[in-house]
């Protein structure tokens, strides 16, 4: 193998380098983006429900136990946001040779992929559910909701157009730092672009990993804007008054959509 | 139906604590409109979610159909909320949901049938005038219409009382009347008990059957609105018929309350005529309240002594209720 575009066989290899590692890039992506959900959605649930005065404020019956509940998860997510990946993910490895039984490959990747993403959406999460207007939380209690009820049945519903943005943000971040790594060996497209096009210099290798990089997260975003505006294009009436500033936030998205500043519009 | 026993409730603590509701009794009668009015931070809010204790007095007994609610575990007290409906001044629905998605909330939370839902939804909004809008957003609809969703939402699982926070605070004139004609037809047609706070003084006159007024926490007066008027000294009945400030004048100035059958009486003829007194008028307000016509008359009446006095004994002997407000002799008496 080399770097000579003109060479024989360059062509052919680049295509089949490149078909595995998307492969193996939108394989790390989308586990850790599922997990991250999975997990990131009820943390950031319980962090809002534990604060003072919130739903789960007293868990078992027990404030004290809300407030330890509160502060650690609080500090966890703190702890993972601050840290800088690279070390992170260095710092996993134990984990991830845990849970996976290497620390090398696509699969080993999605621990510090969703390790990092984790903090990151609930947090999101955390911010879109605050944003819920308090009248609803006391009219579903008015009705005899049950926790479980007032969580399933009217914060997240209602929390979904921001919680969708949200997710698009966490998407594109864990795309990003899919491609870090590559440095331990992670496979995918990051792995692509220090092998060829770091050690060898490729510019070709490079230019066509920015090229995919760049058509994933664009697919995504359009997925994930598109159903952020179908879900808030409920939240305005007629004179484009709307509901909070989480409304507010998601209409401007939605008319830059419009306004084709963001892919997925339809242009009127 | 609803009876509040002694009820104290006090936020914060130390030199900044609130004392919000200072032992507070009250009986709503069931079937009736019951009207709570006060001004902006007299405890209104509060009285009325200690009903169905979305706020949990500090003492007191609250009873709604006969059971202590402050005595029951969080499970049965989900359970006595499905009878208790409440509608609120920023109609609280859940933008995600259509109309008949609100209304349904009411009835998923009770684990009723996905098909008797929906089924449940249309009947109570064609009820208040919106089955045609079942599919909308509430965003779609405009404050009157969002109101009686939030209506719909509290009546879907048959309460046995509604309570209603400022329900029309929000709305214009019209919009009100329409509103409180729909609570008019729900208490009548379900026979539902409707507990309501207000500051407008219209919306007790026009539905209420009685009235509270809430000062600093304590309730100040409290009873039937034809009862109300008869009272002598009734700040109620006063903001009922506001008749405007006591005029500076050299006569006797008297307040005179009709109510029931001394409505249609001729008053000030009698008064010309019998008692050859010139009286002029300074003020009316005349109304229809819980179906009997009832109102105020400021008369002023000239000359002094024995001839008013004997005039205002023949009044009262009439079954008026008669207030000097003012005298020449010993001057302003509010
Ligand atoms: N959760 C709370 N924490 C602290 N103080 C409160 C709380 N709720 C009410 N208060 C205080 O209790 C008093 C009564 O409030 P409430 O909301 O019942 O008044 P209101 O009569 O409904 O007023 P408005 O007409 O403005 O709605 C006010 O002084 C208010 O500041
Ligand atoms: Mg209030």
């Amino acid at each position: 193998m080399n770097n000579d575009p003109t060479a024989p066989g360059f062509w052919s290899d680049l295509a089949e380098v490149l078909v595995e590692a998307t492969g193996e890039t939108l394989y790390m992506v989308g586990v850790a983006l599922l997990v991250t959900v999975l997990v990131g959605l009820p943390l950031g649930v319980v962090l809002v429900g534990t604060e003072r005065g919130g739903f789960l404020e007293a868990p078992f019956g027990s404030r004290r136990a809300g407030v330890v509940i509160n502060r650690v998860l609080d500090f966890l997510v703190n702890l993972g946001r601050s840290v800088p990946f690279i070390i992170l993910m260095i710092a996993l490895i134990p984990v991830t040779r845990l849970i996976v039984g290497t620390f090398i490959g696509s699969t080993a990747a999605i621990v510090p992929l969703a390790t990092v993403a984790i903090p990151f959406f609930a947090r999101m999460v955390e911010i879109a559910i605050k944003e819920v207007d308090a009248g609803l939380i006391e009219a579903a209690d008015s009705l005899g909701a049950t926790r479980w009820q007032l969580v399933s049945k009217v914060l997240v519903p209602e929390a979904l157009p921001a919680m969708m943005l949200g997710l698009s943000t966490t998407v594109t971040s864990i795309i990003n730092f899919s491609a870090m790594v590559g440095v331990v060996a992670g496979g995918g497209l990051g792995d692509v672009a220090i092998r060829y096009g770091y050690n060898r210099y490729s510019v070709t290798h490079i230019i066509a990993v920015i090229v995919i990089v760049f058509l994933i997260v664009m697919v995504l975003q359009t997925i994930a804007t598109r159903l952020a505006r179908r879900f808030a294009r409920r939240s305005f009436d007629s004179r484009g008054r709307t509901r909070g500033d989480e409304a507010d936030a998601a209409r401007e998205l939605v008319s830059a959509v419009d306004d084709g500043l963001l892919p997925g519009g339809s242009r009127r | 139906m609803i009876s509040l026993e002694h009820v104290s409730k006090t936020f914060g603590a130390g030199p900044r604590a609130v004392r919000a509701l200072d032992d507070v009794s009250l009986e709503v009668r069931q079937g009736e409109i019951f009207g709570v009015v006060g001004r902006s931070g007299a405890g209104k809010s509060t009285l009325i979610r200690t009903v169905n204790l979305l706020e949990r007095p500090d003492s007191g007994v609250v009873r709604v159909d006969g059971r202590d609610l402050t005595g029951l575990s969080s499970n049965e007290l989900r359970q006595a909320r499905h009878e208790i409906g409440m509608v609120f001044q920023h109609f609280n629905l859940l933008a995600s949901r259509t109309v008949a998605g609100n209304v349904e909330l009411a009835l998923e939370l009770t684990g009723v049938a996905r098909d008797e839902r929906r089924r449940r939804a249309l009947e109570i909004l064609d009820l208040v005038g919106l089955a045609d809008r079942a599919e909308s957003y509430p965003a779609q609809l405009s404050g009157g219409q969002k109101q009686r969703v939030g209506i719909a939402r509290a009546l879907a699982g048959r309460p046995k009382v509604l309570l209603s926070d400022e329900a029309t605070s929000a709305l214009d004139p019209e919009t009100t009347r329409s509103i409180l004609e729909l609570l008019r037809t729900v208490n009548r047609e379900l026979g539902l008990t409707v507990l309501l706070i207000t500051h407008e003084m219209d919306v007790v006159k026009t539905v209420c059957d009685s009235a509270a007024l809430i000062e600093g926490g304590r309730l100040v007066e409290q009873g039937g609105l034809v009862d109300l008027i008869r009272a002598p000294g009734s700040r109620l009945a006063r903001d009922l018929f506001p008749l405007g400030p006591v005029p500076e004048t050299s006569g006797t100035v008297v307040d005179i309350t009709f109510s029931g059958g001394s409505a249609d009486r001729p008053v000030i003829a009698t008064l010309a005529r019998q008692h050859g007194l010139d009286v002029s008028i300074l003020g009316a307000a005349i109304e229809t309240i819980a179906g009997n016509q009832a109102g105020r008359t400021r008369l002023e009446i000239p000359g002094t002594g024995d001839q008013i006095d004997a005039a205002i004994a023949d009044l009262r002997g009439q079954g008026l209720l008669v207030e000097v407000v003012s005298q020449p002799s010993e001057g302003v008496r509010a």
